[in-house]
């Protein structure tokens, strides 16, 4: 079922902000998650020795922090965009709803 | 004392994607003294789930409970669900197991698997929530047209579910043969009959319930093992790491990426297959209908990266952990081997059975019987989220709007979709035995590359593309489904491995062809729709507006229904 009256909704300044605002911001981050990640997987198929270099006088290289940062950035950027989400659209769909009645 | 005198055979490393499969050994397995610990407990999770069942068959009388649990499960138990759905007896066992071979390589793994889950809450979760009610096919299909986009959805599913169910199911056969001492056939009769008798009675509210308890028993066991391994070195990653370079046989080289990755365009591909392909595996899209609104939905892919990325490093400690407790015990480890190839791969069982082993050197008997009961129990949740999802696509898309032209009544399509699932686990029991003796190894990343060939773009786009139409849609999304299963078959994991020719014969030459074939897909679907004139493409396109409303606000949407 088609949104009744969407037409309005189109004109509406806050729709038109969330739309703007909301897209530009998640293709955004999915862009920086598939650069980490596929700076990640070119870092060790042309730099596995970089990856190997240790970090001080143990056996720690620098390859385990950046791999678990890749890790924790997923989750970081997960969580960035939800903060942002649950801050910031949420009002302005809420808002664009009651209009819309 | 248990023994696990037993070499893991490839197809219990098949629940895990492309290259993985390199690790473990190849030979068959022979069964083993029955595991009376993991037995016992096995019973206590299927007796409690059954409970659940019967809790969750009184609440399931309509087609929304059926289907998407009437929209009543909160953000934080579907991020656990979605979690355990992920969080496979593969990617427990297959990870651990490969760190355990190669340190760091596992690692790389892990990674892949977990960054599709950024992707998915950043253009899928909401949308999808807004748009669809019960399938993925309902948010491809919502402006095209009805018939050919939902047999093209269903056919994406149903594939994709298909390969996903057989590599699930032949794993499962050895696995419980190796962990509990029954017979393959057993044990696949097993998982089939459960599963069946989940989803018929309790639908998705049990579906989920069963994930949920499975991915905090799974979680407890790896918190569990990873704290006892740390706690073994106080604390201290440097000195557990140092232990391990100390007795592995590749010393430093475990501490840097190896051989897993040495074709970059391969490791790209397999990296496309993975992200994309979360986004299109059918069982978890179908998740995001369980939740009552958007918001919930994108709660719970917070709540799943989460837990995902938390397992994750969890099973990269047990891998290293399993090097330094597992490896340095005779205990676990084959004598004849040991002499000849080193303590690493004397492994008894093979690579896979790592996280096994150390469930032993940490907890002794019974918490290796609980390991082993929460990897029999990982495997059911996993085929019954398979199974509804499958069924899911021969009622809800089949049979109600293609066979009935929407005009279904809701008693047929429910029992359309338990006959559904009723054959969806006799074929997966009589494929489970069938396949017994095959390598299925390559499966698993099958489904996950024409998930991201056929499924994704066409959801994608139908989404946020307002010019495409139903034929670029249905002829790209067809193109994209072909070409993935037929690259895969010239590729050396069927090529070779499976049908035998010489090595270096397979025509071609990349582990997964993702990349190539989901690139083939948006180019086909991009201009074909682009060429397409037809009164239907204006049709189309002319939704598109209508549908993006709803699309970003949630006006329209199904909320979740009253129980």
């Amino acid at each position: 079922m088609a949104v009744q009256g969407y037409e309005s909704i189109q004109r509406n300044p806050k729709y038109i902000e969330l739309v703007k605002t909301r897209s530009s911001f998640g293709w955004t981050l999915a862009a920086i998650m598939l650069a980490i990640y596929f700076g990640f997987i070119l870092l060790i198929a042309y730099a596995p020795k970089f990856l190997g270099t240790p970090i001080g006088t143990g056996v720690m290289t620098i390859g385990i922090p950046i791999g678990l940062a890749v890790i924790v950035s997923a989750f970081v950027l997960v969580g960035i965009y939800v903060l942002r989400a649950n801050a910031t659209y949420d009002g302005l769909i809420r808002d664009i709803v009651e209009e819309s009645r | 004392m248990i023994r696990l005198n037993t070499i893991v055979p490839a197809a219990a490393l098949a629940v895990l994607p492309a290259a993985a499969f390199a690790a473990g050994d190849l030979s068959g397995g022979t069964q083993q003294a029955t595991n009376w610990h993991a037995i016992f407990m096995f019973l206590a999770f299927v007796l409690l789930t059954l409970g659940i069942t019967y809790w969750a068959a009184k609440r399931t009388k309509s087609a929304a409970q059926f289907y998407s649990a009437g929209g009543g499960i909160t953000g934080f138990q579907n991020g656990i669900a979605i979690a355990g759905d992920y969080m496979s007896a593969a990617s427990f066992l297959g990870i651990s197991g490969l760190v355990y071979l190669s340190g760091y390589d596992g690692l790389i793994y892990s990674v892949g698997f977990l960054v599709g889950w950024p992707i998915v809450t950043f253009l899928i979760a909401e949308p999808l929530r807004n748009l669809g009610k019960y399938t993925f096919a309902d948010v491809a299909s919502f402006r095209l047209g009805q018939t050919p986009i939902r047999i093209l959805a269903a056919c994406g599913s149903l594939v994709t579910v298909a390969f996903y169910l057989i590599a699930q199911m032949v794993g499962a056969g050895k696995l419980i043969q190796i962990l509990f001492g029954l017979d393959y056939w057993i044990a696949v009769v097993i998982v089939g009959a459960l599963m069946i008798i989940y989803v018929t009675f309790g639908g998705m509210l049990a579906t989920t319930w069963v994930q949920i308890i499975k991915a905090v028993l799974l979680l407890f066991g790896a918190s569990f093992m990873a704290l006892a391994v740390l706690w073994h070195f106080g604390f201290s990653l440097e000195a557990m790491f140092a232990k391990a370079v100390e007795v592995h046989p590749k010393h430093l080289a475990i501490m840097q990426p190896g051989s897993l990755v040495t074709n970059p365009i391969s490791a790209i591909s397999l990296g496309v297959a993975l992200i994309f392909g979360t986004a299109g595996l059918p069982h978890i899209l179908m998740r995001f209908f369980t939740v009552s609104d958007a918001k919930a939905a994108r709660k719970s892919v917070f709540y799943a990266t989460g837990f995902i990325g938390y397992f994750y490093i969890l099973t990269f400690i047990i891998g290293f952990g399993a090097i330094t407790l597992v490896s340095t015990n005779p205990m676990f480890l084959d004598e004849a081997i040991v002499a000849a190839k080193g303590p690493i791969a004397a492994i008894k069982g093979g690579s896979n059975m790592a996280a096994i082993h150390l469930a032993d050197a940490v907890g002794g008997d019974l918490f290796l019987g609980f390991i082993s009961a929460v990897a029999f129990a990982t495997i059911l949740a996993v085929v019954s989220g398979l199974a509804l999802a499958g069924a899911s696509a021969i009622s809800h898309d089949l049979y109600a709007t293609v066979v009935k032209g929407g005009r279904a009544n809701e008693k047929d399509e429910m029992r359309v979709s338990k006959i559904a699932t009723i054959c969806l686990g006799l074929l997966a029991i009589v494929l489970g035995i069938i396949f017994e003796k095959q390598n299925v190894a390559f499966m698993v990343g099958l489904a996950f590359c024409i998930a991201a060939s056929c499924n994704f773009p066409v959801l994608l786009l139908s989404m946020f593309w307002r010019g495409l139409t139903t034929r670029g849609a249905l002829i790209g999304g067809f193109l994209g489904l072909f070409a993935a299963v037929i690259m895969v078959v010239l590729s050396p994991a069927v090529w070779e491995v499976t049908f035998g020719n010489p090595k270096g014969t397979a025509p071609f030459p990349y582990e997964n062809p993702a990349l190539f074939s989901m690139s083939l897909a948006f180019v086909a679907i991009w201009l074909i729709s682009l060429l397409d004139n037809s009164k239907r493409a204006q049709l189309d396109r002319a939704g598109f507006d209508a549908q993006f409303v709803r699309c970003q606000t949630g006006i329209g949407a199904t909320g979740a229904s009253a129980h």
